[in-house]
């Protein structure tokens, strides 16, 4: 054992090719994300906060670039319909149009919750250390989305977790609830993580490989134990979901997005979610499609509880923050279903879901930062009373936003759940999209409730304020916005490209 | 050499952090409770890398080492800011946030 051991090691050691091209949005984001480290280090503080922003912005802008440099010559290279891709870094990461996809999705995410970080005039309540963190988050997050084997996954969990849990406490004013919503995060994303390292552990085991080509390969009519397998399988979901706050494992959500300050909830409540079922995705479809049969009616079991959990709960909050919250655990279910309809209509249609929902997400959190009282964000619905009389505008806009999370035509919402449930039904799940059509009823409830309050109650006294927003919360709004309105009458652009390919191992 | 015993023994230390994190008060304790589960973890790689005669998994114990290292700084950090404001480290304290 121990000659085998060495001999391997003697062997001669090449180094893997690296495409640059294919990575170098990673590279930029996570460069520049060391840069803006060294920018907090050495510049003086009066002169950090613009500095920092130019940074991030540069970073995302740059690597924007580099992806669609990319994109345009994997196009070129492939003829009419397109290369599937890359694979680099010894199969480490996996570059391909899922991923770049994703990719996209979490840069163009980035810009608007940048955007909301970076506005001072109505928050400003947090430290230039924020930027910093942003991008080593949204760098993990897009290495997430694209590993191609569990260890890289791991590593890009952590990259990604670590700085949100430190920005949920960044929060100077309502420090206590800040802090302490960084320490149940924390303590609960850990936990999580350690499942899913067991997990990977389960399954280098069963397969003698953590890359997810080799599980497949394994997992194909052999005689290794099944223990194993499904035990590594069933601990690695559990890791996952609880990113994706689904189902049963969401129990951090609300606390989460509450205690955080409101534009680090924006950014961690659409990318996040678009990190984590990117990672469902590609390991279900790459690594366990051929044992399909066997986990999926556990998944959709999932399915139904986080749908359930966040459209019943969702109707008994009383703080808005709270509410989207629970309303994102009903999203995650219902990206479930069609994470979980294994054939191509259900990837593309779950990439647009989590496009859409992003957007829509992180516009209605820039609202919510706006409506302010004496003591910071008037968070809690009462207040929100009436508003309609206040501002007009501002009511409008939500409504608007509140009526594409509840999914109704015209807006992005209705066309993502569209698409998703059409998807499961072409792939034999009637009863499940039954359920989940009767649970978005259930959840429009809880929507259309915050609406009647909002233009039908008289307002109270000592009601909140709409505060005037700055320009970059304004452009963030306008833009989320906009996207939600377009994307639910013209979707057919960002459809296509989301079905542009599959998963490459 | 029987594999068995030592994945029995990492299973066994896995739940013991597992039952740790979930009836510990403390958030010192319960963050403890993490690190044995990924020291588990690690006991379980490093045994299928013997089963399988490859350094895959001893190389991969490393990288859990050296995530639960970065693990240990930003929560030792969240937790220390939390205890300076509350002047608790006791996880039932915290309890704004609920329902």
């Amino acid at each position: 054992m121990q000659e085998q051991f060495l001999a391997q090691a003697q062997q001669q050691v090449n180094a893997p090719d690296i495409a640059y091209g294919a990575i170098a949005p990673v590279l930029i984001v996570l460069g520049f994300a060391c840069l803006s480290v060294l920018v907090e280090a050495f510049v003086a503080k009066e002169r950090r906060w613009g500095l920092q922003i130019g940074v991030a912005a540069a970073a995302i802008v740059l690597a924007g670039a580099s992806l669609a440099a990319f994109i345009s010559s994997n196009d070129a290279a492939g003829g009419p319909t397109g290369k599937t891709g890359v694979t680099t870094l010894a199969g480490a990461v996996s570059v391909d149009k899922p991923a770049l996809f994703l990719w996209g999705t979490l840069l163009a995410l980035g810009v608007l919750a940048l955007l909301l970080i970076a506005d001072r005039t109505v928050g400003g309540d947090m430290q230039t250390e924020v930027f910093p963190l942003f991008l080593f988050a949204l760098g993990g997050m897009m290495v997430f989305c694209a590993a191609n084997n569990l260890l890289t996954m791991f590593i890009a969990l952590e990259v990604l977790s670590l700085p949100l849990y430190l920005m949920c406490g960044l929060a100077r004013k309502r420090r206590l609830i800040s802090q302490e919503a960084a320490v149940k995060y924390f303590l609960l994303g850990a936990f999580a993580s350690a499942f899913f390292l067991y997990g990977l552990a389960l399954l280098y085991g069963y397969a003698g490989s953590v890359k997810l080509a080799d599980i497949a390969t394994a997992a194909v009519g052999t005689d290794r134990s099944d223990t194993l397998l499904f035990g590594g399988l069933g601990l690695l979901v559990v890791g996952l979901l609880f990113k994706g706050s689904v189902g049963p494992f969401h129990t951090w959500t609300p606390d989460v997005y509450q205690g955080a300050p409101t534009s680090v909830t924006a950014f961690m409540a659409a990318c996040t979610k678009v990190a984590a079922f990117g990672g469902i995705l590609r390991v279900l479809t790459v690594a366990f499609q051929s044992t399909q049969w066997e986990w999926r009616g556990v998944l959709w079991g999932v399915a139904i509880a986080s749908m359930a959990i966040g459209a019943i709960f969702g109707l008994t909050q009383t703080d808005v923050k709270r509410m989207i919250a629970y309303s994102s655990v009903a999203h995650a279910g219902f990206l479930l279903v069609g994470a979980i309809a294994m054939n191509t209509d259900g990837l593309s249609s779950t990439l647009f879901y989590l496009l859409a929902y992003g957007f829509t997400t992180i516009a209605s959190f820039g609202v919510i930062s706006l409506v302010r009282s004496g003591s910071g964000e008037a968070t809690d619905l009462s207040q929100w009373a009436g508003l309609a009389k206040r501002s007009p505008l501002l009511a409008g806009v939500f409504t608007f936003l509140l009526l594409a999370l509840a999914g109704i035509p015209l807006t992005s919402g209705f066309i993502g759940k569209f698409v998703v449930f059409s998807a499961a039904l072409r792939d034999g799940m009637a009863p499940l999209v039954v359920i989940a059509l009767v649970f978005s009823a259930v959840a429009a409830f809880f929507y259309l409730r915050v609406v009647v309050l909002m233009y039908f109650s008289e307002p109270a006294e000592d009601g909140p304020t709409v505060s005037v927003p700055g320009a970059f919360t304004t452009v963030a709004i306008t833009l989320g916005t906009f996207v939600t309105l377009l994307l639910g009458v013209l979707p057919g652009f960002v459809l296509n490209w989301a079905s542009s390919g599959g998963f490459l191992s | 050499m029987t594999p068995t015993y030592y994945l029995l023994l990492s299973a066994l230390l896995f739940s013991i952090g597992t039952i740790g994190v979930l009836v510990r008060r403390n958030a010192i304790v319960v963050f403890m409770c993490i690190e044995l589960m990924l020291n588990a973890v690690n006991l379980t790689l490093v045994t299928f890398a013997r089963v399988n005669g490859q350094l895959d998994g001893q190389v991969m114990a490393f990288f859990v080492m050296v995530v639960a290292a970065a693990e240990v700084v930003v929560g030792l950090a969240i937790i220390m800011s939390i205890f300076r404001t509350r002047r608790s480290a006791s996880v039932d304290d915290s309890n704004l946030l609920k329902y």
